[in-house]
């Protein structure tokens, strides 16, 4: 008994040195997190030439980011991530030092140092009217020493001095339909020329000084054909332009001031025309591409403006721009996709028969298309000239190719994905060992050792940094097995080029990737678009030896009527197992809650025609569908129109459709905000898949309340039409903002709530039965966050415990929403100090664990706040009943506690979305959230309380046990013996 | 329950309080909002039409704004439909519009709403039968603008026709309203529906029906504590901290151990007399009752 008692005591001990803690230590960063950082898909680069930093490459993306990279492998030296409204339209380098970024429409440049990435400078540049944006850093162009950069944007050209920003000087164009297409400054003169159209058929030419902005010559030549799209400049005097039709090919050269127009059919180069033309920009002198459907025409212009066909190719071709090589010389590179390879040459200007280099550099199938290509020169060891180049691929990848290798790649897709799901690992078989985790027991015993050494304070300096890093390398946490915990799983992430990524959970690896055929570009379909992912098999009971697959929708193009695409690809292995090409659109898809015998979850489809088509097309879900057919309604918010209707299903289709898995729907309920004073802004339902651990809520005094759980609330936010614009653009008397929670079965509004002087943008989370939305209160000039939680009155005489003992409650009696419900709701407001991107809630596996709401705050940071604290119940001095509930005195502010940012130091830049995934381990949650980067962590909202942390120390536990049993065996020795030596006394 | 009278003396204190702004109608309607059609109330079971009470109409908001008010009849349409058929009239409402200025903005709204159900033709009556017998929709109407109907679009809401059969049929209006603007109508029956809906039909086919109109209530504005001003670096403070917990569930970690040895102690102390009187039998001669007796307490010693 004593040494039993003295065991507890031990084991208690040991429990209670575990340490619970809410937040991080330093060092168990990067345990279970791990934060990647993208780019995007780069839109522009440049090489910094300047001798002393001939590794470095600038470059801006379409997720306005510009970024300074490592060339030898890759890395982020700097990036910025400018925000989605304010979208980069050029990027140079001047001085050698300085970055210099176009964006906002033209209106905002700046420049950046180059080294480390500081703002240098800033200005703001505004213009008579809206126009394309251009910039120009013209290399040898001084204005009393000040190196200039030239920019046409919003109908003024400005020269900007590279040391402050300072406008120089600055003329505007305001022809009433001047259409400004090119700015050329030839090299080593002191004119720009800016050339247009205007009226779209009349040829404009300014020449302008560059020293002092004056218009030195205007001169404008009628074209009766009209002009289409873009211009090519060829020579500095000279620029090709396509006429209206798309067929002739028009060289217009202004040498002297004298605009002459010389017109070439493009049916006298190529026999067989293809269509209406279009051109590809390029830079390069005496060179230009033209694209005719599939087809690209690259043309060489003679100096007697005579146009030639230099290559004719059924692939896609990508042109550099032209790189400056030696006195008077131009090199640029062609780039062509063939099978398994890509083919690159790079090509004097005017020497086209001879390669200055030509390679072939196997590519991964799934990288598709080469999009861009810039090349960098650099001189060998034979000091020769080598060439290097950035290729941008059609799943957004950036690459580097060098001496006919990649030198490195980056997978730039992942810096826009538009959905995410999950997916079970493989579970260990019997055949797949895992004895390789500890080498041998020798290491095993060291680390254990230090441990231990670690846990008694004992380690030095050199064996914490041992400690840590084992930690780090953990392999366990990486393994392509389920684990216990169901902490490793797989990611399966859409990325916005149509490429499906898995990701793992354990420290986030590719495990495969698939550019996906359906959603790419095609002769069927020209602007795909990636929609939703959706778990359609998820083996579960009798398919345990089917592998798990994911349903990927798209529709080809962004009109609401635009086709369909489905594709179905298998987890485990990354392949496709089938796509399909759907006759009709896809405006909504519902996945229902049954599975057929091989766990393939039954998805209906609603097309923009209001008919229901159900997938998978077999028998078998046929019938099953066919059982719930009565018990299918849904729902349809027309934003722009103001109106939420409901549905539910008729029959079988009727009409030219006919299919056995199509069907016929009707219009149940509707509602009709009043066009004049409401918008909908916001509406958010409950997760599908949420579990609820339990109905009942006790609070305090041992009373019971219900909750209203029900999958069918949908909430709705509306805003005053005035009030519909950014915050502050209206008074508080003008804006309002409405809530309602909607049942979406029989169209009735549960709650209806008016906020007054409050004005979006609302982000909403709605969870179990509560809803917590966030918007802007213009009275109080703060943001505030409100939670509405309902109750269900009709349950709530189920408190009598002698009712529940005899069986004499409804708790068992099915629910019909077409009862009159019979709820109560309370809500409470309180501010909140920062403004919100997105807001998540956690999610555990049986949904015992409390919760806390994720919120993406402007800052690109994850901030867990504990949903105790939106409690409607919370009062001022809450009673001693209420505080044992652990009920938090009411306070008229959220607090925003440090620690409790799930991102630590991090930031998730460009944050979108927050996912949370339940493990198996029900205390546990995973949590990604991706924005340009993505960061992934597992969260304990009510700490680990059902599993020991990872630092546990079994070794010092094993000791103390053996140690234990050891003084145990000697006592009981001792004392058999002492007892002989008494008894034979 | 205290807090919930905190929280209405609140939300009349601030509807006083803030100004009355197009958006924010009277109490009136808010009252309006009570059950009329309540259990037991005598309810009528003619065909003609039901005429809905009211309640009375005080309320200083009103008083406040009489000079400016008018009021008018008008009436809109109830319109019903048997599972997908053609809608076709059902009903009148008529109400009293008020309309006041304010501001340069005129508001108004609607009261006194009344109801008139026409009774079911003999077709009508055989096509709820066939909805009744085959679980289907019945569905209803409304325009989404009362002044200029159907408005916008019309307001539809639908209920299986089996939920309505009672001794009469029985429904159950709650109308929406922003303005002279219906949002939304909830229809069914005035209790519960219990699924799975057995096929029965009315004793009487007459409808006796409840209005109710609904306008949006204000939400409780945020609590402002104008003392945390001053002090609120405590107060943050103060919510940092957990709260206060009892001594059990503070020490109980230290107290069960404790309890452990102390029992331990008490039994270690009871064994010794014992086996101080059971150490002195094997003496008086009987080696082998001293064996058996001596196991248990050695045992104890031991473990």
């Amino acid at each position: 008994m004593a040494i039993g008692s003295f065991l507890i005591l031990f084991i208690l001990f040991f429990f209670s040195s575990l340490n619970p803690i809410l937040s991080l230590y330093e060092d168990q960063v990067g345990l279970v997190d791990w934060h990647q950082q993208y780019l995007g898909k780069v839109k522009q680069a440049v090489f910094h030439t300047h001798k002393t930093g001939r590794k470095r490459v600038v470059v801006s993306t379409e997720e306005n980011v510009v970024a300074l990279l490592d060339l030898r492998q890759g890395e982020i030296f700097w990036r910025h991530v400018l925000g989605s409204n304010d979208v980069i339209d050029g990027i140079d380098i001047a001085l050698g030092k300085y970055v210099i970024t176009l964006s906002s429409g033209g209106s905002i440049l700046r420049a950046w140092n180059l080294p480390d990435g500081q703002m240098v400078w800033e200005s703001s540049l505004r213009g008579p009217k809206h126009s394309k944006s251009l910039l120009l850093v013209p290399t040898n162009l001084k204005i009393e020493k000040d190196n200039i950069v030239i920019i046409f944007s919003n109908g003024r050209l400005n020269a900007v001095s590279c040391i402050d920003g300072e406008v120089l000087w600055e003329k505007d164009f305001e022809g009433e339909s001047l259409e400004v297409q090119q700015v050329i400054q030839p090299p080593g003169s002191n004119l720009i020329y800016v050339v247009g159209f205007a009226s779209s058929s009349l040829f404009e030419m300014y020449q302008i000084n560059a020293l002092n902005g004056e218009l030195l010559k205007h001169e404008s030549a009628a074209f009766s054909g009209g002009f289409l799209g873009e211009v090519s400049p060829v020579f500095s005097e000279t620029v090709v332009a396509l006429d209206s039709t798309g067929l002739i090919l028009l060289t217009v050269s202004f040498q002297n001031g004298m605009i002459s127009f010389q017109q070439t059919p493009i049916s006298n180069l190529v026999k067989d025309s293809f269509g209406p033309a279009k051109i590809i920009p390029s830079s390069v002198t005496g060179i230009f591409a033209i694209k005719m459907n599939a087809v690209t025409i690259v043309i060489r212009v003679t100096d007697e403006n005579k146009l030639e066909v230099v290559e004719k190719t059924n692939h896609e071709t990508s042109i550099s721009d032209a790189l400056p090589i030696s006195e008077g010389q131009q090199a640029f590179a062609l780039v062509q996709r063939a099978g398994p390879e890509i083919h690159l040459r790079v090509k004097l200007a005017h020497n086209w028969d001879d390669n200055l280099l030509k390679e072939s550099v196997k590519m991964d199938q799934h990288r598709g298309l080469v999009h861009k290509i810039y090349i960098n020169n650099y001189i060998r060891a034979d000091k020769s000239y080598g060439f290097r180049a950035l290729i941008v691929m059609e799943d957004h990848s950036l690459l580097l190719l060098q001496q006919g290798e990649i030198v490195w790649s980056r997978e730039d897709g992942l810096a826009s994905i538009i959905d995410v799901t999950t997916s079970e690992l493989p579970v260990e078989r019997d055949g797949v060992s895992v004895a390789k985790v500890e080498h041998n027991l020798f290491e095993w015993l060291k680390g254990h050792m230090l441990k231990l050494k670690g846990t008694l304070m004992l380690a030095s300096p050199q064996d914490i940094a041992a400690i840590q890093s084992m930690r780090l390398k953990n392999s366990e946490k990486s393994k392509m097995t389920r684990d216990h915990n169901g902490f490793r799983k797989l990611l399966i992430v859409l990325t916005r080029a149509g490429k499906l990524f898995a990701l793992h959970t354990g420290d986030g690896h590719i495990v495969w990737s698939y550019l996906l055929q359906s959603l790419q570009k095609s002769k069927v379909c020209q602007h795909p678009i990636g929609l939703n992912l959706y778990k359609w098999q998820v083996p579960h009971h009798h398919a345990m030896d089917e592998n798990p697959s994911v349903l990927v929708i798209g529709k080809c193009g962004p009109s609401s009527d635009a086709p369909g695409a489905l594709s179905f690809v298998d987890t485990y292995t990354g392949k496709e197992l089938s796509s399909l090409s759907l006759v009709h659109s896809v405006a909504l898809v519902i996945p229902l809650p049954y599975t057929d015998s091989t766990e393939q979850r039954l998805h209906l489809l609603i097309d923009a025609d209001k008919h229901a088509h159900l997938y998978p097309k077999t028998p078998e879900a046929i019938s099953i569908f066919e059982r719930e057919f009565s018990n299918i309604y849904w729902y349809s918010v027309e934003d722009d129109n103001g109106i939420i209707k409901g549905h539910a299903l008729r029959g079988k289709c009727t009409g030219e459709v006919a299919d056995e898995v199509c069907f016929d729907t009707r219009e149940l309920w509707s509602i009709v905000f009043p066009s004049e004073s409401e918008k909908i802004i916001a509406t958010v339902t409950r997760k599908l898949n949420e579990v609820v651990h339990t109905q009942a809520k006790v609070i305090a005094d041992q009373e019971v309340m219900y909750k209203y759980i029900s999958r069918n609330l949908l909430f709705v936010a509306t805003v005053a039409l005035k009030g519909s614009g950014e915050i502050g653009s209206v008074t508080p008397e003008e804006s309002w903002l409405v809530a309602y929670l909607i049942d979406t079965v029989t169209g009735r509004i549960l709650h209806r709530v008016t906020h007054h002087g409050s004005q979006g943008p609302v982000h909403a989370v709605f969870s179990e039965n509560w809803v917590v939305y966030h918007y802007f209160n213009l009275k109080a000039h703060r943001y505030e966050m409100s939670v509405i939680e309902i109750y269900d009155q009709s349950r709530a005489d189920n408190k009598d415990v002698w009712k529940l003992v005899l069986g004499k409650h409804n708790l068992t009696s099915p629910i019909s929403l077409y009862s009159r419900p019979d709820v109560i709701t309370k809500s409470q407001s309180y501010f909140f100090t920062h403004s919100v991107k997105t807001i998540a809630v956690t999610s555990t596996t049986k949904g015992i664990t409390s919760k806390q709401l994720l919120i993406g705050t402007i800052g690109d940071q994850v901030l867990a706040l504990e949903k105790r604290f939106l409690d409607p119940r919370r009062t001022v001095n809450p009673t001693q009943a209420e505080k044992e509930e652990g009920i938090i005195p009411l306070t008229d502010s959220l607090p925003i506690i440090p620690q409790s940012y799930v991102t630590h130091a991090l930031r998730v830049e460009g944050l979108r979305g927050i996912i949370t995934v339940p493990a198996k381990l029900e205390s546990t949650t995973l949590v990604f959230a991706h924005g340009v980067d993505l960061f992934f962590t597992q969260l304990a909202p009510s700490r680990t309380y059902d599993s020991l942390t990872d630092d546990f120390n079994y070794a010092l536990l094993l000791i103390t046990i053996v140690a234990l049993m050891a003084a145990i065996f000697l006592t009981w020795t001792l004392s058999e013996r002492k007892e002989l030596q008494e008894n034979w006394r | 329950m205290k807090w919930v009278k905190v929280i209405v003396s609140f939300i009349l204190t601030l509807s006083f309080l803030s100004f009355p702004s197009c958006a924010f109608q009277s109490d009136e309607l808010l009252v309006d909002d009570e059950e009329f059609g309540l259990e037991g109330a005598p309810q009528h079971r003619s065909p003609e039409p039901i005429p809905t009470r009211s309640p009375p109409v005080t309320s200083p908001t009103r008083k406040r704004h009489s000079d400016l008010d008018s009021d008018s009849k008008i009436q809109f349409s109830l319109d019903h439909a048997f599972g997908d058929s053609d809608f076709s009239p059902a009903g009148t409402f008529s109400a009293r519009l008020k309309t006041w200025s304010h501001g340069g903005q005129f508001c108004q709204t609607l009261t006194k709403l009344r109801f008139s159900r026409n009774s079911f033709s003999d077709v009508e009556k055989e096509k709820f039968k066939n909805l009744l017998e085959s679980d289907d929709f019945y569905r209803i109407r409304l325009p989404s603008n009362v002044l200029s109907p159907p408005g916008r679009d019309f307001i539809i809401s639908s209920v299986k026709a089996r939920c309505l059969p009672r001794e009469s049929l029985d429904e159950h209006f709650v109308i929406h309203m922003e303005g002279v603007n219906v949002l939304a109508v909830n229809y069914g029956s005035p209790g519960s529906c219990p699924y799975p809906r057995n096929l029965k039909l009315p004793a009487k086919w007459s409808f006796s029906s409840h209005t109710v109109l609904k306008n949006s209530e204000q939400a409780p504005r945020a609590p402002v504590f104008t003392e945390e001003i001053l002090g609120g670096e405590n107060a943050e403070g103060e919510v940092v901290q957990p709260a206060e917990r009892s001594f059990w569930a503070k020490y109980w970690m230290y107290l069960i151990p404790l309890g452990l040895i102390v029992m331990n102690a008490i039994t270690q102390a009871m064994n010794m007399p014992e086996e101080q009187a059971t150490g002195q039998v094997p003496a008086q001669g009987q080696p082998s009752a001293g064996a058996v007796q001596r196991g248990p307490s050695s045992a104890v010693r031991r473990r």
